[in-house]
């Protein structure tokens, strides 16, 4: 049992369903580098046709905000209902709007 | 719809306030929150112990994968015995993010210090049993996995999502290839309910003790990552099971099956406890024989894993060289790029 805790990277796998849509996270697992990564992503999450487009990044790659719900950094879009199409009054009569 | 998201403040002072308030307000503890270290703990060995299941989980059919009676009923075994390693790995990642570690677990389990489901320690002896395991254990197992698709830590839910979508492939796999059996000579039907004899008592063992000797349940269930206790979830299979049982026509092994008209649900037998005790510790027929295959398989499987390290090392060397205009690694780089237009066609 030679691998080491520092053995395989992880990677995080993203799927596009179909065309037209976005790729979505579905999960994450090892592998020793890029294009084993794809492999084993096509062999764990796209058994059953669920994707026509794989993505893999490795998890160090990326950069996340704080898990905190009250962390100042979603602030700013708090206080600005005026950003929403319900902030405004239109009367009932007025069509297409 | 926006605007509703952003209104929902939780309201604590302190983590374990906001941890209880997020439970308790149905959303999902996600791997970066605060959590208490048992309930962290008791996620890590349950996720665990139900990763190990699938793996090991792949023996006891795998036996009869070379000697499936048709190349139909082959593909299907092999089909399922991947989706139980996949379930595995699905479970291992869920397990990763509350910070242990892949390899470790492999090593408790190989070395008993982690336990699997007590189903698997049961021998598959003809090939009825591949149909009953698909029927009655992946049956009990749908049972138990359904209820923790809700499950207060999200990436155990999601895993358990993917999961119970797959499972009920394996159930009625099983099912059909019974229906298949019973329809054939008598000598068939009589293996099938050799097989349901054998199977029926450790698959509702599947659900663990019986709830006054299951001191955890009341903590996991405040902690929402069980729904149900272990009786409720027994009494559920057995209630779907009864009639799946009598359309096939096979006869459950339990003299204390009855309808029971007032309570709308089948009363039946207590299983033998202490069976389940002692194949938990160890001493189910197959016990050893299980961990001796998991622990070869993974000893003899790490000169590819040492080969995929030396090769990912290699070619990340290659392509430094070429990055920094070693004209001697400009010819491997052409050869390499080609390959891999060449996969991309496929």
């Amino acid at each position: 049992m030679t691998e080491s805790k520092a053995g395989w990277p992880l990677y995080e796998v993203f799927v596009r369903p179909r065309r037209g849509l976005n790729h979505v996270h579905v999960g994450s697992l090892h592998a020793p580098d890029d294009r084993m990564a794809l492999l084993a992503a096509r062999d764990l999450y796209t058994r059953r046709n669920e994707g026509v487009s794989l993505w893999v990044v490795r998890s160090d790659a990326i950069t996340a905000s704080t898990p905190d719900e009250r962390d100042p950094f979603f602030e700013p879009s708090g206080d600005k209902v005026y950003r929403h199409p319900t902030f405004y009054d239109i009367p009932e009569d007025v069509p297409h709007i | 719809m926006v605007t509703a998201e952003v209104a929902e403040p939780v309201p604590a002072s302190t983590q374990e306030d906001r941890f209880e308030a997020v439970v308790a307000a149905e959303q999902r503890i996600e791997p970066r929150d605060w959590m208490p270290d048992a309930y962290r703990a008791t996620l890590i060995r349950q996720i665990a112990q139900h990763a190990h299941s699938e793996i090991i989980g792949m023996q006891p059919e795998g036996n009869w994968l070379t000697r499936a009676p048709s190349l139909r009923r082959k593909a299907i075994l092999l089909a399922k015995a991947q989706d139980e390693a996949g379930h595995g790995l699905y479970l291992y990642a869920a397990a990763e993010t509350l910070g242990v570690d892949r390899a470790e677990l492999t090593e408790k389990l190989i070395s008993g210090r982690q336990k699997y489901s007590s189903i698997f320690n049961y021998p598959t002896l003809t090939f009825a049993d591949v149909g009953v395991i698909g029927w009655l254990v992946d049956g009990a197992a749908i049972c138990n996995q359904v209820p923790l698709c809700r499950c207060s830590y999200g990436p155990y839910a999601r895993a358990m999502v993917r999961i119970c979508k797959e499972e009920s492939f394996h159930q009625r796999q099983g099912y059909e290839l019974l229906m298949t059996l019973m329809r054939g000579t008598d000598a068939q039907r009589r293996m099938v309910q050799d097989a349901v004899d054998r199977w029926w008592w450790p698959s509702l063992m599947m659900f663990g003790p019986s709830d006054a000797d299951s001191p955890n349940t009341a903590r996991s269930m405040a902690w929402r990552i069980k729904r149900h206790t272990n009786d409720e979830l027994r009494r559920r299979f057995v209630d779907m099971t009864v009639p799946q049982a009598q359309h096939l026509g096979v006869t459950l092994p339990d003299p204390e099956l009855r309808w029971n008209e007032e309570r709308g649900g089948w009363d039946f037998g207590e299983p033998d406890w202490a069976e389940l005790t002692r194949v938990i510790h160890g001493q189910g027929p197959c016990n050893a024989q299980r961990i001796e295959r998991r622990r070869a398989a993974h000893e003899e499987g790490a000169w590819v894993r040492e080969a995929a390290v030396a090769y990912a090392a290699k070619r990340s060397a290659e392509q430094t060289a070429v990055r920094s205009g070693h004209p001697e690694s400009e010819h491997t780089e052409h050869v390499r790029s080609e390959h891999t237009e060449q996969e991309n066609g496929k």
